[in-house]
């Protein structure tokens, strides 16, 4: 198991043709992630990378029963991709797009609300099913299937919780990173309700940063529902009050926010805290030492292996489909 | 991005949103005009900054003659000005708003911004304005409410009720000109793409009119590009140069007081890459993340913006390769320093592909860089470079 994408997943890219589709469309496939076409408004009928090109999301998911949707289209049209990707029914939308004006987002989250889709981003790097799915600008090869969720607000931080938990063996079942925007998609609690109801999942480990009130939400939350293990940090502890450090829901305003308020709720909800970016595996190793859970024997035949280059993976099983034959 | 006072009310007076009449000026003869062309006997000369404490910061003069407006207007521009807000350094007041002076009743607070947690346009009221609304917040925290606008619907009439009477505005004529005000904010909020439109304070003349005293409009910088009005109204005096310059080539760069310059991909290892510095007790000078891809093109700009930075004494390099070869950073780091001629130590921290090539390449490279084999590593070496 893993959480809302996997092996299956049919994915399209928005913005298929463009610099950053193209480049991360290619990355995907040679993934392995079943990437089964992409959208380009007036490029309909055309062959990219060897897949097919579509003028509307509708099309493309009347066409290829695509289920899950990776948005590169720039800024000022990434609202309406959005929207575009949700109108056609696709039900995992991914915005790595960043930059989206905040009055962009409050429209977009009252259209989609209630209805049957999820919205992961803006500015983020994407989400990723170890060895199964990767739809985003992360680096695959740091990744390997595993016992830990990932969630974080945070792009590079990420691939930094990633690669410890992979030299440490303990791997991933899937990362999630929400974004940086004050107004965005999956909540941290939104992420952490579905880890907690994955069986691969046997840890959680999510990286925040100051601004806004979503770790702290997500702190009562685990108080209240979460059993599993959770380790999380928290980035800007230095940052001074009133400045935007990078991502547009970085600030600390009106003294809201902060990173040390939000350590103190996840402390006081049981969850273990770090304030060193390079402790997030080893504290995750030590809370899951011993706990080597049943769940994931069930589900995984080699967990914590490490995972293979997809190109080989991919030339590894032409070969076995060749000698079946 | 922040407007001028002055800016901002010519955008609240296209908007029906009453404010006192003034003028602009730059010279204290300009703004002796102005205090003539408005007339009255009563002026008020304000200095504009992007820094609230105007007030007890002795940047808002009370004025009963032309020569006083002169004397005001001659002591305020030129000069910088010091508030709780600004840093010790203060900003330059380059322009001065002379204002026809009100005959104030009450004060109250009205602002409009996004509410993170509900993912909507919210408006704060309180009649207990004037004062600081973060210390409002804190202290009487009951004095201050709120009504959420649905983006489909827009804002009701009863919103406007719940809002007035609140703020005792219960006069029908005194809730219809509030009730235009609060329209006229919400429109400019949406179609400017502000962040935080906020009065304070908001005024009621003794003749009952309802008037924004003082007005306050920071732009979303993502909607800039679609805002080119406003985006020319920029005034990069009142910027940090480094921010202004770094912003220029699309690099995120906050100035901060330590000695432990940064350059970081990403905005949260940046921030986190701060946190190290300070773990391991050294102070870091800025905030960096240099983005994606670090081409030797954006390494090269990156360090001569920390090294314009003269309390720097050691420079950490944190990148996580992840896509991006380590050994094309390498390459763009080691071309970077010979380029810009570096003469403090350097700390490197690489990861991702090809990580060994490029751990490598700065090893042979005959510089004076450090490598680092992970963040503690790098954070210890780079705090003990600074204590030698």
């Amino acid at each position: 198991m893993s959480i809302l994408v996997n092996k299956n997943t049919k994915v399209i890219c928005q913005g298929f043709t463009g610099k950053q589709g193209t480049f991360h469309s290619q990355q995907a496939l040679t993934y392995g992630t079943k990437l089964v076409g992409g959208v380009t408004p007036g490029r309909g009928g055309e062959k990219h990378l060897n897949l097919p090109v579509f003028n509307t999301v509708q099309d493309a998911v009347k066409q290829t029963g695509a289920d899950a949707s990776m948005i590169y289209v720039p800024a000022p049209f990434a609202a309406d991709a959005i929207l575009e990707a949700a109108d056609a029914g696709i039900k995992v939308i991914v915005c790595i797009t960043e930059g989206i004006p905040v009055t962009d987002m409050v429209k977009v989250k009252a259209a989609i609300r209630g209805r049957d889709c999820v919205l992961i981003g803006p500015n983020c790097p994407g989400i990723i099913t170890p060895a199964e799915c990767k739809i985003g600008i992360m680096p695959g090869h740091i990744h390997q299937r595993g016992r830990v969720g990932i969630v974080s607000r945070s792009g590079t931080l990420t691939y930094e919780a990633v690669f410890q938990t992979t030299n440490l063996r303990l791997g991933q079942s899937t990362c999630v990173g929400i974004g940086g925007d004050p107004v965005h998609g999956m909540s941290f609690i939104d992420v952490i309700t579905r880890f907690n109801a994955d069986p691969q999942t046997e840890g959680i480990l999510m990286v925040g940063e100051i601004g806004g009130s979503d770790e702290e939400a997500a702190a009562e939350y685990i108080h209240q529902n979460v059993r599993k293990p959770v380790v999380a940090y928290i980035a800007g502890v230095t940052a001074p009050a009133g400045k935007r450090m990078g991502h547009a829901g970085a600030i600390v305003s009106g003294g809201k926010g902060t990173a040390q308020a939000k350590f103190e709720a996840l402390e006081a909800a049981g969850v273990r805290t770090v304030h060193s970016p390079a402790e997030l595996g080893s504290a995750m190793a030590a809370l899951l030492k011993g706990r080597r859970g049943k769940a994931v024997r069930r589900s995984m035949k080699k967990p914590a292996k490490p995972v293979r280059s997809p190109a080989k993976t991919a030339k590894a099983a032409a070969k076995k489909r060749g000698t079946r034959r | 991005m922040n407007l001028h006072e002055y800016q901002a009310k010519r955008l609240f007076a296209a908007y029906d949103i009453p404010v006192p009449n003034g003028r602009p000026a730059t010279t204290s003869d300009e703004a002796v005009a102005a205090a003539r062309d408005l007339g009255g006997s009563v002026w008020v000369v304000k200095a504009q900054v992007h820094a609230g404490g105007r007030g007890k910061a002795g940047g808002v003069k009370l004025c009963r003659s032309h020569d006083e407006v002169r004397t005001a207007a001659a002591a305020l521009l030129g000069q910088r000005l010091v508030t709780h807000q600004t840093g010790p350094a203060g900003l330059p007041i380059n322009t001065v708003l002379v204002e026809s002076g009100s005959d104030i009743e009450r004060e109250l607070y009205l602002s409009v911004l996004v509410d993170r947690a509900r993912e909507q346009v919210v408006f704060m009221a309180s009649a207990a304005g004037g004062m600081e609304i973060e210390e409002v917040a804190a202290k009487t925290p009951e004095k201050i409410f709120r009504v959420w606008v649905h983006p489909a619907a827009g804002v009701q009439p009863h919103q406007v009720r719940d809002l007035a009477f609140g703020l005792g505005l219960g006069q029908k004529e005194q809730q219809a000109a509030f009730g235009k005000i609060v329209n006229g904010l919400y429109r400019l909020f949406m179609e400017k793409d502000a962040s935080l439109v906020e009065i304070n304070p908001l005024i009621v003349t003794t003749a009952g009119r309802v008037l924004a005293l003082d007005a306050k409009v920071n732009l979303d910088d993502n909607a800039l590009y679609r805002q080119p009005e406003l985006a020319a109204m920029r005034d990069a005096s009142q910027e940090d140069a480094r921010e202004s310059e770094a912003r220029q080539h699309e690099l995120n760069y906050v100035s901060l007081d330590g000695d432990i310059a940064c350059m970081v991909n990403g905005a949260g290892l940046a921030m986190a890459t701060m946190d190290i510095i300070k773990l391991h007790g050294g102070r870091p000078a800025n905030f960096l993340d240099v983005g994606g891809g670090a081409t030797k093109e954006r390494v090269t700009v990156a360090f001569k913006l920390i090294l314009s930075n003269q309390s720097v004494k050691a420079i950490l390099v944190n990148i996580f390769g992840g896509i991006v070869r380590c050994d094309l950073i390498a390459e763009g780091i080691i071309a970077a320093v010979k380029d810009v001629g570096v003469r403090v130590p350097v700390v490197v921290r690489l990861e991702g592909t090809n990580v060994e090539q490029g751990k490598a390449l700065l090893a042979k490279s005959g510089l004076a860089i450090t490598p680092a084999n992970d963040l503690t590593d790098a954070a210890r070496k780079v705090v003990a470079s600074v204590r030698v």
